[in-house]
């Protein structure tokens, strides 16, 4: 019986330094080879570690290259489109959760359909409609696009936070002498405020991400985000090996610090968009 | 302090009648019980005279003043919740200040608010604490505290002390009626404990079904019950109920029960104030519902008892409660003396005419 | 005196009417920006797009416009490219998922078992669902790329290949290449969704099962299994919808090649309006794939009305 018991925590413990080893190692060896200086690269093949390391790829990325601008751009694209999203999904999640109007179900009912048709084929309609109107190569169209398309999920889960909070704690404020806006402001608000920053996590991480639309809605080397530039990068000089992946590894930063933001809510912001209704 | 007047209210969700025209005048500092089965509207009572419902009809005025399409802010009232709804990010003093910060009262007095209800409630030392730190009874204390600071017109309460175990329930109880006392505020307080009820009100207003059933003091509704609702839904164990056939003559009025037996009402009819010559506008040979409660059942009366047979045997400390069968009916008992009896045994027990309580069998409504 | 009575009350009755009016338009006011934005920037095209399946779309041609009636749809039926892709998708959807869900539900139950570090554990393992999924697409070519990933050496080392090459630039294997980025990518996502429908189960079931007599394997059958039905059911059939149209991978890592070969309806979609700028033939195409999901969602809907009806 103790065999089998400490048999069984073996094979457990194993089990899971593999699907650490498993999901670690791309992202390892995408490090790896950033700090592997050229000459290296190629003369020692496959080796877990370089025999000297140097930040020369990320020197000349940062110095020599446009990824500066992508990072900044992408920042501002997804900065932006989060900071918008949130707002206008604490609103609309706040009256999913708190009244009870007529329509209610039909505009959950057009959320959920959002959720679940192909975005790209929305890729050549809109370009045409936000090419007249100049918003094609610009960061403000981008923004226009990715707050659309993340506002349903993120009115979901703003929905399910204010859900878990009572509502007679508004209730007493109201009866404290509050207006319902001050309630919300000042009862309801420093509440979901874990939930908030969450969504924003959420919805930067997927800004960030987004490639498809980029590419179509952005040519211009100046209005690129991350993806874009990376990918452009790669197909001009695609034995750079060590560059690209010093801009991979960037790129990853950011994402890497929301995920730490947003873990805890991992399982509240993947079942918001899917599982209800 | 303010009185509350509630004219024809009706609440309906769609289709659904919730309140059915409620009419009910609470005076200046009266403690108003609103007791009743779980679904019977009082919550919803409370929530609108709040203002946390719409009124569908009807109006409550508050000090005469109609508030129908008043905000609740705009209403001063309190409401203590079931759930105590304290904020979970202030401290204490915070909570319980918040309703005088929002109205710009100053810092002195807003302190001395405060300072007054916490050592009524003995809360000075948690002052600073948030609720998450606080046990199930001293929430409830900063919930009442909050409502305090206030002085309101009217002090609202919904189930406050259902979430709390037993004995917590009996000490909060005496200390609302302590509190009650020395602020003489008005007060709405919705429970569905019957024990609640009776030991808090000045009177009770009993709902069922949206409708209201009976008002008055705790002991009018112990004593006469206006229908077979109240008579069972108040008093523990419940009043015994047994359906029977009324007969009068010239001379007396009884009651067949099953079996034949009777049951005379000679000096019910005389404790009801009636005339027997009055009493014969119950119809000969109307069925009805005869109720006793088992407090007033009386065992070994010697002479003039009915034979029951003991069918289980429940002591409760202060007394026991004795099951009993007799003939083809079944009820119960309660005796403050304890009981040797055993299961099986035939007991001699007399229901006192004083005593019974007669029903219309047909539509609750008490006869007599 | 009845005069003023009457007037009074029809002042008081004309206040409360535009506070109830503003009352009921409350919750409109909070939905209608977030919905004004959706209609404007997803049904509208939605609809424009179903619209230049019937017309003449194309980028760079200023004259193109006309309708053009079912002809797209005529030249798609006998496309060969769109078949192969019809068929790519089916195994880029159907591997995906079942692989994803059987590793994800197996990091799940290791999970589900306390164990110190399990926080850390965690973080770890979850880690791949935040990176980009350019990035994951990039890191994976790179991984196969004999140049500077160690995958087509270890590959050779073993004997699976005769030489260290690239898998996604084999026509009969490329497919694979996204559909490993895309199992270590997605893995996550069923851990954490099944993860927590596990530990929704109360605890107190599998005591009464053990006390019942119940071992470990019996336990797994006859209460997790059952339990997590539900949540494996709805997720399984959401995420073969999202993976469906998952284009983002295919085109980093292959843009569809080698020669359409690792081409989905998705990517295609994609390939026809940004690299021949045809948007009528890709609308026509995204009108056939938007037919297909609606098909299986109204299958999923009506098995699950049948499953209802048969609990």
């Amino acid at each position: 019986m103790r065999k089998r018991q400490i048999a069984s925590t073996v094979a457990h413990r194993t089990a899971i330094v593999l699907y650490i080893a498993v999901a670690l190692f791309p992202l390892y060896w995408l490090l790896k080879v950033s700090v592997t200086p050229n000459d290296l690269l190629y003369t020692e093949g496959v080796r877990l570690w370089p025999s000297r390391t140097g930040f020369e790829h990320y020197i000349f990325v940062l110095k020599h290259s446009d990824f500066p601008r992508f990072f900044a751009n992408s920042l501002i694209v997804s900065g932006a489109t989060a900071i918008i999203v949130t707002v206008l999904a604490a609103t609309a999640g706040y009256a999913l959760s708190r009244f009870t109007f007529r329509g209610k179900y039909w505009i959950v009912a057009l959320m959920l359909l959002t959720q679940m048709f192909p975005l790209v084929m929305l890729v050549a309609p809109i370009f045409k409609m936000l090419s007249p109107l100049g918003l094609t190569n610009s960061l403000t169209g981008l923004v226009i696009v990715y707050v659309a398309f993340n506002v349903p999920f993120a009115t979901f889960l703003m929905q399910s936070f204010f859900d878990g909070i009572p509502k007679e704690l508004e209730e007493a404020a109201m009866i404290d002498g509050a207006t319902r806006f001050r309630a919300f402001r000042q009862i309801i608000l420093p509440l979901t405020l874990p939930g908030i920053a969450a969504t924003l996590g959420f919805v930067f991480t997927a800004a960030w991400s987004e490639l498809l639309f980029a590419l179509m809605l952005i040519s211009s080397t100046a209005a690129s985000t991350f993806p874009v530039g990376l990918l452009s990068f790669v197909s001009k000089f695609s034995v750079d090996f060590g560059q690209m992946m010093a801009a991979g590894v960037m790129a990853l930063i950011p994402a890497c610090l929301f995920f730490l933001l947003i873990q805890r809510y991992l399982v509240q912001g993947l079942t918001a968009g899917a599982v209800k209704g | 302090m303010a009185s509350i007047d509630i004219v024809g209210i009706r609440k309906a969700y769609g289709a659904l009648q919730i309140l059915h025209g409620i009419d009910l005048t609470i005076r200046d500092g009266e403690f108003i019980v609103l007791v009743g089965p779980s679904g019977c509207g009082k919550s919803t009572l409370l929530r609108m005279i709040a203002g946390l419902e719409d009124i569908s009809a009807g109006e409550i005025r508050i000090d005469g003043r109609r508030v129908n399409d008043l905000p609740p802010r705009d209403r001063d009232i309190a409401m203590v919740f079931q759930s105590y709804a304290l904020y979970p990010h202030m401290t204490v003093a915070e909570n319980m200040s918040y309703s005088l910060r929002l109205r710009k009262t100053g810092r002195e007095k807003i302190a001395a608010a405060i300072d007054g209800a916490a050592s009524i409630l003995g809360l000075n030392t948690l002052m600073e604490r948030r609720p998450k730190a606080l046990s199930g009874g001293q929430r409830q204390r900063v919930a009442m505290g909050r409502a305090i600071v206030r002085a309101p017109k009217a002090f609202l309460f919904d189930e406050p002390l259902s979430n709390l175990d037993a004995r917590l329930r009996e000490q909060m109880r005496g200390e609302i009626k302590k509190l009650h006392h020395s602020l003489s505020a008005t007060s709405v307080y919705v429970t569905h404990d019957q024990i609640e009820a009776m030991t808090l009100a000045d009177r009770i207003v009993a709902l069922n079904g949206g409708v209201v059933q009976q008002v008055g003091t705790p002991l009018d509704l112990y004593d006469r019950p206006a229908n077979l609702f109240v008579a069972g839904f108040i008093g523990s164990p419940a009043m015994n109920m047994i359906e029977g056939r009324y007969r009068s003559d010239r001379v007396s009025a009884w009651v067949e029960l099953a079996e034949g037996l009777i049951l005379p009402l000679h000096k019910t009819l005389q404790r009801a104030g009636i005339d027997e010559e009055e009493a014969a506008d119950v119809e000969d040979g109307a069925a009805v519902t005869i109720g006793i409660r088992p407090e007033h059942i009386f065992l070994d009366p010697g002479v003039g008892g009915f034979e029951a047979t003991v069918e289980l045997i429940e002591p409760t400390g202060l007394g026991t409660i004795l099951h009993l069968r007799l003939g083809g009916v079944s009820f119960k008992a309660f005796s403050l003396e304890r009981s040797d009896a055993a299961i099986g045994d035939r007991l001699s027990v007399s229901l006192p005419p004083e005593r019974l309580h007669a029903f219309d069998a047909a539509d609750g409504v008490r006869l007599i | 005196m009845s005069l003023v009575a009457s007037s009074s009350r029809h002042i008081s009755g004309q206040r409360p009417l535009l506070q109830r009016l503003a009352m009921a338009s409350e919750p409109y006011l909070y939905v209608a920006p977030a919905l004004i934005l959706i209609v404007a920037v997803m049904l509208v095209p939605l609809v424009l797009g179903l619209s230049y399946a019937f017309r003449d779309v194309r980028l760079l041609n200023p004259f193109s416009g006309g309708f053009v009636g079912l002809d797209h749809f005529r030249v798609l039926a006998s496309d060969v490219a769109f078949a192969r892709a019809l068929k790519n998708t089916l195994l880029w959807a159907g591997a995906s998922v079942s692989l994803q869900f059987t590793f994800g539900l197996i990091l799940a139950l290791l999970l589900d078992r306390p164990f110190r570090g399990r926080a850390i554990a965690q973080a770890l393992v979850f880690l791949p669902w935040a990176v980009p999924s350019f990035l994951s697409g990039l890191n994976w070519a790179w991984m196969f790329n004999p140049v500077v990933g160690p995958l087509p050496h270890w590959a050779f080392a073993l004997g699976l290949t005769s030489a260290p090459t690239n898998l996604l630039s084999d026509p009969t294997m490329a497919m694979w290449g996204p559909i490993i980025a895309n199992v270590w990518w997605g893995i996550p996502f069923f851990a954490i969704t099944l993860l927590a429908a596990l530990q929704a189960i109360p605890r107190d079931l599998y005591e009464a099962a053990s006390i019942d007599g119940a071992n470990a394997v019996q336990r797994f059958l006859s209460i997790t299994l059952p339990f997590l039905a539900p949540t494996i059911a709805i997720t399984v059939l959401l995420r073969t919808v999202w993976i469906a149209n998952f284009a983002d991978l295919i085109i980093v890592m292959t843009n569809g090649g080698p020669a359409d070969r690792t081409q989905i309806v998705a990517s295609y979609i994609f390939t026809q309006a940004f690299r021949r700028l045809d948007f009528g033939y890709a609308s026509a195409i995204a009108v056939v794939l938007l037919v297909l999901l609606m098909t299986y969602s109204l299958l999923i809907v009506l098995l699950r009305q049948s499953l209802l009806r048969r609990a």
